[in-house]
């Protein structure tokens, strides 16, 4: 019987490169697929159970546990050298992400904002000033959360050929195993150099202050330390710069949403706007991952311990009970409930700075450049189906 | 409306910041939840409903009358 199972990821539909595959958006809410490994998790797609699934503990993160859904045999390739806080369960996990929620403070990030609104501007002078058509993947998109992320952790700027480069094969489904697993051990083995120079020479950021509050005290080791330094750079790199691109071409093929949203000086519809990309766009479109351990009934179904669970968030997020016509981009739909950044105790922790990111660009961009367009047409854009964070791998514009 | 919150449970998102700035605020050591306000004002009511309901770590309970 299981030989007639869908297999997951599944692909998105030819020139509707914004929605989420048609035979996810059809599947029930609970269904069992077929992953990479031959195994056969359940998939669950709709808002509410993703909700109740997410926030039960009963479900954990461990990806060391028989029979979690990992991404790919990279992924658990790389688990098995280092597992960051996010594979972990509670108490592990709540005691590791508390030593760097302060860092994403709803006041601390709002401190940040003018050094953001500096950031964006300069970048935008400097795409004016050279030539056109330019790609806005690497003169732009790239560039703002990789200089924000790096003055935040306390990460030289001037390496980002190296971490860009790593962190790209990271995230991406396609890299070797062997590939995947030496990039992730060179960003460590490059961190740790960088924890042992901020050990001899203290620095008021993020590592600097994961080197002299919890490496100086025994409660993290260098690795663990260098690790979530990795995380967070990753993290900081990979999502931001898709939601800046992607989010950019969604608007240019929206052309009455980018008007309203470059026409306004209301904060909080570019704060909504923000939300309702987040959800139309869900660039975490690969399913988070659990496994259950106990049996546990969801949606009708009991789902067996040891039995893993994926959740998609992208499908959870066109949810027509939770989002009326969910195809459609409206910036000023209440689109605030929005899973684009998981939830449950795992919820991204660096979302009050991915939001003031993106209210900054996208209330700056299209404001300074108000003829900004594609210089290819759409279908010729290359989008990421092949990594765990969809996007577009460059955008040539012009204006 | 009487607002609750577990500050064990929260693990520090800071979307009740965000949404209603006025009740919830984050303790500066590791980003946890403080209440601000246990009875806020009727103005504030909807914007505490929604904090609660995209809290992450259902660390927000209201008892409306």
């Amino acid at each position: 019987m299981t030989e007639t199972l869908p297999d997951f990821p599944m692909a998105r539909a030819a020139r509707c490169p914004f929605d989420p595959p048609p035979q996810l958006l059809a599947a029930a809410p609970i269904s069992r697929v077929r992953i990479w490994d031959g195994s056969t998790p359940w998939l669950i797609t709709d808002y509410d159970t993703q909700r109740a699934v997410l926030g039960d503990q009963r479900f954990s993160a461990d990806s060391r546990k028989a029979g979690f859904p990992a991404q790919t045999a990279s992924v658990r390739a790389r688990r098995e050298n280092f597992r960051p806080f996010i594979s972990m369960d509670d108490p592990e996990h709540d005691r590791q992400r508390k030593m760097l929620t302060r860092n994403f403070m709803i006041k601390r990030v709002e401190a940040m904002r003018p050094r953001v609104q500096e950031i964006v501007d300069t970048l935008i002078d400097d795409m004016l000033a050279g030539d056109k058509p330019a790609d806005l993947v690497t003169g732009f998109a790239l560039p703002v959360p990789s200089l924000v992320i790096c003055e935040l952790l306390g990460v030289p700027y001037a390496d980002h050929d190296f971490f860009q480069a790593c962190s790209k094969k990271i995230v991406s489904r396609s890299t070797p195993v062997d590939d995947a697993v030496k990039a992730g051990d060179d960003l460590r083995a490059y961190l740790l150099d960088l924890v042992a120079a901020k050990e001899k020479e203290p620095t008021d950021d993020m590592i600097g202050r994961l080197v002299t509050d919890q490496l100086a005290t025994g409660e993290l080791t260098r690795d663990e330390v260098a690790g979530m330094a990795s995380l967070m750079l990753v993290a900081g790199h990979e999502t931001t710069a898709n939601m800046i691109a992607l989010g950019t071409v969604a608007l240019l093929e929206h052309p009455e949403q980018l008007a309203r949203l470059r026409d306004t000086d209301d904060p909080k519809l570019v704060a909504n706007a923000v939300e309702e990309l987040l959800r139309y766009l869900t660039i975490v479109h690969s399913g988070r991952r659990r496994v259950a351990t106990e049996d546990i009934e969801v949606a009708g179904q009991l789902v067996r311990a040891g039995e893993g669970v994926i959740l998609a968030n992208d499908a959870g997020n066109r949810d027509e009970e939770q989002f009326p016509e969910p195809a459609r981009l409206d910036i000023s739909r209440q689109a605030r409930h929005h899973i684009a950044f998981g939830f449950g105790v795992h919820q991204c922790l660096g979302q009050p700075l991915a939001r003031m990111e993106l209210q900054v660009v996208y209330s700056t961009l299209y404001r300074r450049i108000p003829t900004l367009e594609l210089a290819v047409p759409v279908e010729e854009l290359q989008f990421k189906h092949d990594a765990f964070v969809y996007g577009v791998h460059s955008l040539p514009v012009t204006w | 409306m009487k607002v609750t919150v577990d500050q064990d449970k929260c693990v520090g998102a800071g979307q009740c910041v965000l949404l209603a700035p006025d009740v919830f605020d984050q303790r500066d050591s590791d980003g946890v939840v403080v209440l601000l306000q246990e009875f806020p004002p009727a103005e504030l009511h909807d914007d505490v409903r929604q904090a609660a309901q995209v809290c992450p770590a259902l660390a927000i309970e209201l008892a409306e009358q």
